[in-house]
């Protein structure tokens, strides 16, 4: 047995193919392993954890659309047509369980790894740079985003929530956010230090959900708070899940998507650039 | 393989590493010496090219850390000081996902890892989760997890820092293993013994700078002499004693608890001694050690 052996695709012949490739320094292009890590540990994770953040979302249809929904009747959506209550706030919360799945893997699990489990030290200790790092770690917390949109969809579909084959488009949207929910996720929780801050995230997370227009649509503000919502993440989600979900597609829908392209954009640049910082000084 | 000149680091207005000079050749084992705050981790973490240097000439087998981080980084196998072990991963799980993170396909880790079990004496503990482990088998899977990209250059940052006697021996001899097939080792320690079992040559350093270089019995000759004489005569009379019997050896050191006569030959010195009248209450001769050149070189103040 020989410990320095020649294997035919050796680790220094796979780092040493990426020689003359921009960004050489960063990346990889070996993110998959982060991915197959996460799916690893995840074999033998609980699963009561994972099913919560799942079924959340559920309980506050029962409750809000056919429970309030009963005594409210109908509301009219963004085009002015009549749609039922729980109609109106299904869309919202399927944008809400997107974000949901992808917060929990971004925020508290990447602090967990980064601070006690020093699993991006490891990494980076290895041939990955901080962006495989990154887009690893991110596209794991879309995915349980994504899961969970899937399922919400699925649950909808026998309740008769699902009008037009637009809906499925809500999928595809609902990997946008995710997306956009982790990339900004990681990139905030790298810069945290204490659990005291991580708790900030929390504190902010329930109010943007209850006050999204995710119940009620937004005009019954007052302009000003309208256009603080308006700024918000979860808004556009909300918008863009809606504009799915009740088949109203405009040129508004071309906004909230870029607003979470420039979110995924802006959260993998600072990602990278704090992992750079922390471990690669 | 590596070669330092006038390496430097600075944090801030803090200076870890003071330009330092030193080669390491291919297939030796290099040690590291230092009381802690020395520059040590400082210097590996230079090496393992997780950490740009401020100043000076850093080369890795011929590359540049600050530009070729990666490629570097795949011919080398990090053993870090504390043991950073996958906790929600499986034994053999740690290993596979290592190797995954350097690119190495599915097929040709499936035979590494049972190789690497093996050599870690680990293949009962396959399926067992990374943090059941005890602390010696826990370093000797992080120590199989630096070697699953086969490298050139294997660092340890002080390797059986917190193992029990029984659990040392058995690294020091993975570790040997490790040496005749040709792995080069760099190895940070503050334990003397260590340093004497392990290292072809070392480099001894204190606040940022090297004290001093050459294999261990080299050093011995250079700072210590042949052998040490220990008596002791009570706490209260060592130092009016000491006035005494300072002609004996080449250097004399005066401790609370005991007197040290650095000499050619302990035995001697110990009856010079009796004849005097003197009875010391315990007295021993012993062999230098490095522990002898490194307290010389690095002071007996306590460092934090």
């Amino acid at each position: 047995m020989s410990m320095i052996g020649l294997a035919a695709d050796s680790a220094v012949a796979i780092a040493e193919r990426r020689r003359n490739k921009p960004g050489r320094g960063v990346y990889s292009g070996r993110s998959r392993v982060a991915l197959e890590r996460n799916l690893m540990a995840f074999r033998s994770s609980n699963w009561i954890i994972v099913l919560s953040g799942f079924v959340e979302p559920l309980f506050y249809l029962m409750a809000f659309g056919f429970g309030i929904g009963q005594l409210i009747g109908g509301v009219t959506d963004g085009s002015g047509h009549p749609v039922s209550y729980a109609a109106f706030i299904a869309p919202a919360l399927l944008a809400t369980s997107a974000m949901n799945g992808a917060i929990y893997d971004s925020t508290w699990n990447v602090f967990f790894k980064m601070h006690f489990a020093k699993l991006y030290e490891t990494m980076l200790a290895t041939s990955l740079g901080p962006l495989d790092v990154a887009v690893g770690e991110i596209s794991w917390a879309l995915l349980r985003g994504l899961v969970y949109a899937i399922g919400f969809m699925a649950v909808m579909a026998p309740l008769g929530l699902i009008p037009s084959w637009w809906a499925l488009l809500a999928i595809p949207g609902a990997v946008l956010i995710a997306f956009g929910f982790a990339s900004f996720g990681m990139a905030i929780t790298s810069y945290l230090k204490t659990f005291h801050q991580m708790n900030w995230i929390n504190f902010f997370m329930l109010p943007m959900f209850l006050f999204s227009g995710t119940f009620y649509p937004l005009n019954i503000y007052p302009e000003w708070i309208q256009s603080v919502i308006q700024a918000l993440p979860l808004w556009h989600a909300i918008q863009l899940e809606r504009g799915f979900m009740l088949g109203n597609i405009d040129s508004s829908i071309g906004w909230h998507i870029a607003y979470f392209l420039v979110m995924i954009v802006a959260g993998l640049f600072f990602t990278t650039r704090r992992l750079t910082a922390l471990f690669i000084k | 393989m590596i070669v330092a000149r006038g390496l430097r680091k600075v944090y801030g207005d803090f200076v870890a590493v003071d330009g330092i000079d030193f080669e390491v050749r291919k297939g030796e084992a290099f040690g590291l010496l230092g009381p802690n705050g020395a520059g040590k981790s400082t210097t590996m973490k230079m090496i393992a090219s997780v950490s740009k240097r401020t100043g000076g000439e850093l080369t890795i087998l011929g590359l540049d850390p600050n530009k070729r981080g990666p490629e570097i980084r795949a011919h080398l196998g990090v053993v870090p000081q504390q043991d950073n072990l996958d906790r929600e991963l499986k034994v053999h799980e740690n290993l596979f996902a290592y190797g995954r993170f350097f690119g190495l396909s599915r097929k040709f880790l499936k035979t590494k890892v049972e190789e690497l079990l093996e050599f870690a004496q680990l293949t009962e503990k396959r399926n067992a989760k990374a943090e059941e482990l005890s602390g010696g088998m826990k370093r000797r899977l992080t120590i199989a997890r630096g070697l699953v990209n086969e490298p050139e250059i294997l660092m340890l940052d002080e390797p059986t820092t917190g193992l029990d006697p029984q659990a040392r021996h058995i690294l020091w001899d993975r570790l040997f293993r490790l040496k005749e097939q040709g792995v080069t080792l760099v190895i940070t320690t503050h334990y003397m013994d260590e340093a004497e079992q392990l290292c072809d040559r070392l480099i001894v350093m204190d606040k940022g700078k090297i004290m001093a270089e050459g294999s261990p019995a080299d050093l011995i000759k250079r700072f210590a002499s042949k052998e040490v004489l220990e008596v002791r005569f009570g706490s209260s009379k060592n130092i009016e004693i000491a006035e005494q019997i300072f002609h004996l050896g080449h250097r004399t050191e005066v401790l609370p608890d005991r007197i040290l006569i650095y000499s050619e030959n302990g035995e001697e010195d110990l009856q010079a001694i009796l004849k005097l009248g003197l009875e010391p209450v315990t007295s021993l001769v012993r062999r230098s050690s490095l522990e002898d050149v490194f307290l010389r070189l690095t002071g007996r103040t306590l460092v934090e």
